[in-house]
């Protein structure tokens, strides 16, 4: 049995990344670097306002005086932030008026990736804001939305047609300073997606974005901002994949989510970008900093990830439940294989009465990688009957990877009721003894144990995701694992 | 770390560096070379490492500065007392069978030489002494497992220790006493004492090891301790530590605990008062079958701190672990507690539980709790978990409804609550008056209520309702 793991696992490093290709599209890059003329440059491109430049510039400054993190349980090598290029956009030819005028290269990429637009469009009814790179190409369903007073576009379309939302609301969740990284995008963000739902309104589609990072040596530093308005609900998606690449690419991200009373959010990721071979080279850094702020009373924001890709992954999706009654939640399953390095977890802040939080965290590690859980779940003195449940199990399938959780409670309210657990094993011999002794492969036995662990994670996702992120289960551990 | 942060109490970093080079003649003179270089290498490494500031993980909850700024007598060399030693300290457990040895201020008060050789061989000693005594035993064993990089504080204790006890149980010996090392503070100045413990357990030999952290006056004074225990092949210590200080004392306690194959170790720390108290214990687990169990119990109020650090390292496979920590916070106490269950990539067949429960008592308290694990091995059981909460209203309504006042209620549940780690105690009259001290405590009828300043229950208030827990 023993041999037959070994082999499985052995397999996993084999398994090449499935969606590592480059498509040839003109792009319109700026020189490499970073400096304050860099930061005016891609704000001059972009056509913005004279705040938002203030404040990428103050970020910027920020950032200069900030170091970088170190406290995570993840090895990353320097990065050389003079080494990349800040702003990089698919060259457009003209106003793009409909599905033909798009770039054919551009479809076919999207086929590649199973995303046509045109099917996505008529069949699915999710409407799709492609980001290529840094600059959104096509937006779709944007009329069906306008309807209802749905806003969603890419970001800097945002800032020129809704510059008082974007004002109001972009930093508010993450500051300029909260973090490194953080900083770095404030300072350098180039594109992404905006998403407004007005007062009382139930978002008719899941809205989705899929990023890509695309021309080689380019940074993306996205940018997220979704608002739900009071009593509106909307569910959102995201899914990344990357071509293979040698070098490290850094993917710095911002998402910022703010519920208003009443208002829900959903927000579901499959990540998958290029892990590097099976030697650890290559791979993306995706150092994310994903916030929701429950502002209003009795509004909701729920997190659920499927991360399956980088070569580093710094991410810690949070919460912060200011408003009374209001609801967090974070569903995860991390799964690293060969060199791979994942640090990842949530945060609750409880700061209204009520408030009540759930964290389910599946890691699985396989190879020579590591993966960490590290949450924090924190209740302040006024919360009151502030609830929260954390679970972060980890299952390892090698003896030379590792699993590490590093859960933080800190509590100052005595109507608080705080649970945490947490288990770690390997598959145990006596389930994959009954899976066989019924006739199933050792390697199938694996698949149903692993995909019955991630289960109660996936079931969160929306359908459309569930059934890519079960492929990408498998493409991370089939042949092998899963 | 960034290069240029600001140290904490330079000024008492820099007073101690003094206090160094102004004794390492008379330490030349004392001790042999092999001691002194010890010594001068910690001195360096103090010298970098500084004080623990909050930038460290392992203190970022735990702010030494306010307490590092108070001013201390460093150089307080205390006169061989005269005294009987009962009048210094009558211990609280009553008929608790034990040979007590005594430390008043950091300084070994017990008999002119200072060494005490049982039948069976064990040896009890003031470590100054003993040092001079057997050096093949400290050759063999002193500074073999504390890691002075792990912070300044054990630096600066490894470079500056003067006296403490030394404890030796030769092999195949199952000591039938149980040892008592009471640790008094009793003092008009406000000390700062390095005190400096080592233990040793032979092949198969067995101890029962009572640590007591005393003071007497509410004096601010700050014990730094280090204690190092060395479990041979198939060695079983129980060690119980119980720290009933005033408020201001500070009590920072590092134990290292180096295990052989097929030890076993029961450590158990009881923490009914004091200002700052801070346990940090290391475990490593070095043969194949050993284990250590290491417990604890924490009831804070006022504005106390207590802090437990543990540390675990699975070094070789076959080993079991488990570490459990109660606490209930009352006030505007601090309590924290991080565990860390370290497996390494050799360490198969691991067993390891950690568990940390909390009962928060009021708003203005804070509860901090860490359990960690970093797992580099496969085929391991390791699970964790950690709870804050407050007594069950259900349990409550219950009780109350039977007849039974609030009051008497919440003691119940609380005593129930706490009732795990006492029950762990192995020697029957020290769980019965440690039960004692914690329903005292519980009650808020602390037994050093008598010398404290502080006058925090009132005396004029009768206690109603009293109701004998074991009748129930």
């Amino acid at each position: 049995m023993a041999k037959d793991e070994h082999k499985i696992i052995g397999e996993v490093t084999t398994t090449d990344y499935k969606y590592g290709f480059v498509s040839d599209i003109e792009t319109d890059s700026i020189s490499m670097g970073l400096n304050e003329d860099v930061v005016r440059l891609i704000s001059q491109k972009k056509n913005e306002p004279e705040w938002l430049l203030k404040f990428r510039l103050k970020a910027y400054r920020k950032w200069l005086s900030m170091t970088e993190p170190n406290w995570a349980h993840l090895k990353i090598p320097e990065i050389n932030f003079q080494d990349i290029i800040y702003y990089a956009a698919p060259k457009k030819k003209k106003e793009l008026q409909s599905m033909d005028e798009v770039d054919p290269e551009l479809v076919d990429t999207f086929n590649k990736l199973g995303i046509s637009l045109e099917e996505q469009k008529v069949l699915s009814g999710v409407a799709v804001d492609a980001v290529i790179d840094s600059v959104s190409v096509k937006t779709t369903f944007s009329d069906t939305l306008a309807e209802k007073g749905i806003i969603f576009m890419s970001f800097s379309e945002a800032v020129q047609q809704h510059p008082e939302l974007v004002k109001k609301y972009l930093g508010s969740v993450v500051p300029i300073g909260d973090n490194y990284f953080a900083a770095l995008n404030s300072a350098v963000f180039s594109d992404g997606s905006f998403c407004y739902i007005p007062k009382g309104v139930r978002s008719p589609v899941e809205l989705s974005t899929y990023f890509r990072i695309n021309a080689a040596n380019t940074g993306q530093f996205e940018r997220t901002l979704i608002i739900a308005d009071e009593g509106a609900y909307v569910s959102y998606l995201e899914g990344c994949t990357a071509p293979q690449r040698d070098e490290n690419q850094l993917h710095a991200a911002i998402v910022e989510i703010i519920a208003h009373k009443d208002g829900e959010v959903k927000y579901s990721t499959v990540q998958n970008w290029y892990p590097g071979n099976k030697e650890g080279k290559g791979g993306i850094f995706n150092f994310v900093t994903k916030r929701g702020l429950c502002e209003g009373d009795r509004s909701k924001i729920s997190w659920t990830q499927v991360e399956t890709g980088s070569a580093i992954t710094w991410k810690y999706p949070s919460c912060i439940l200011k408003g009374d009654n209001s609801v967090g939640e974070f569903y995860s399953v991390a799964v690293t294989n060969n060199y791979q390095q994942a640090d990842t977890g949530s945060k609750m802040i409880h700061l209204g009465k009520n408030t009540r939080s759930t964290i389910i965290s599946k890691g699985i590690s396989a190879g020579k990688s590591h993966n960490s859980y590290r949450g924090l779940v924190k209740v302040n003195a006024k919360a009151d009957n502030a609830r929260n449940f954390s679970q972060c199990d980890s299952l390892l399938l090698s003896d030379t990877c590792g699993a590490h959780t590093f859960p933080y409670i800190e509590t100052s309210n005595p109507t608080a009721i705080v649970e945490h657990e947490a288990t770690t094993s390997k598959i145990s011999d006596a389930q994959l003894f009954y899976c066989q002794q019924r006739g199933i492969s050792p390697e199938k036995s694996i698949a149903l144990i692993v995909n019955g662990y991630a289960k109660e994670v996936l079931n969160k996702l929306p359908m459309e995701f569930a059934v890519e992120a079960q492929k990408l289960l498998s493409i991370s551990l089939e042949n092998s694992v899963g | 770390m960034s290069k240029n942060k600001t140290e904490i109490a330079p000024q008492l970093k820099e007073d101690l560096l003094h206090q160094f080079e102004a004794t390492i003649d008379s330490f030349e003179a004392k001790e042999s070379p092999f001691f002194v270089e010890k010594r001068k290498k910690a001195y360096e490494e103090f010298k970098l490492l500084g004080f623990p500031d909050n930038t460290l993980e392992s203190w970022r909850k735990t702010n030494l500065k306010p307490f590092l700024e108070r001013a201390y007598d460093i150089e307080y060399l205390p006169a061989k007392t005269t005294s009987p030693k009962e009048s210094i300290f009558q211990c609280d457990i009553n008929q608790f069978d034990t040979d007590l040895y005594t430390m008043l201020n950091g300084e070994w008060i017990e008999g002119a030489n200072g060494v005490t050789t049982y039948d069976n061989g064990t040896i009890v000693a003031n470590l100054s002494i003993a040092k001079l005594a057997f050096p093949d035993l400290f050759k063999a064993h002193y500074g073999e497992c504390v890691i002075n990089e792990r912070n300044g504080l054990i630096a600066l204790n490894s470079a500056l220790y003067q006296e403490g006890y030394f404890i030796y149980v030769p092999d195949n010996v199952e000591h039938n006493t149980n040892l008592q090392m009471v640790n008094i503070i009793n003092s008009e100045q406000s000390i700062f004492t390095n005190t400096r413990n080592l233990v040793i357990l032979g092949k198969n030999a067995k101890l029962k090891l009572v640590h007591c952290d005393d003071s007497i006056n509410n004096n601010s004074s700050f014990i730094n301790n280090v204690t190092e225990i060395c479990l041979q092949e198939g060695a079983d210590l129980d060690l119980y530590k119980l720290q009933n200080k005033d408020d201001e004392a500070i009590v920072m306690t590092s134990t290292f605990i180096r295990q052989a194959k097929d030890s076993n170790l029961s450590s158990n720390t009881i923490v009914l008062n004091g200002g700052l108290i801070r346990n940090d214990t290391h475990v490593s687990l070095n043969g194949r079958g050993a284990n250590a169990d290491v417990m604890g119990l924490y009831l804070v109020d006022r504005k106390q701190i207590v802090d437990n650090h543990v540390y675990i390292s699975h070094n070789v496979s076959n080993c079991s672990s488990k570490q459990v920590f109660k606490g209930i916070v009352d006030d505007q106490a601090h309590s924290i507690f991080n565990g860390h269950t370290m497996v390494k990539q050799d360490a198969q067949q691991t067993i390891a539980f950690q568990n940390n429960n909390n009962i928060q008592l009021t708003t203005k308290s804070k509860i901090d709790t860490h359990p960690f694990l970093e797992i580099y091995a496969d085929d391991v059981k390791c699970s964790h978990g950690a709870t804050v909460g407050q007594l069950d209203m259900e349990a409550m309504f219950y009780l109350m409804q039977r007849g039974i006042c609030e009051r008497n209620a919440r003691m119940l549940l609380m005593s129930a609550f706490v009732r795990q780690i006492i029950n762990e105690i192995a020697l029957p009259t020290m769980r019965a008056s440690v039960d004692e001290l914690v329903q005292k405590r519980l009650k808020g009828e602390l037994s050093a209520c008598e010398q404290c300043s502080i006058q925090c229950i009132d005396p004029d208030k009768p206690i109603h309702f009293d109701i004998d827990i074991s009748k129930i």
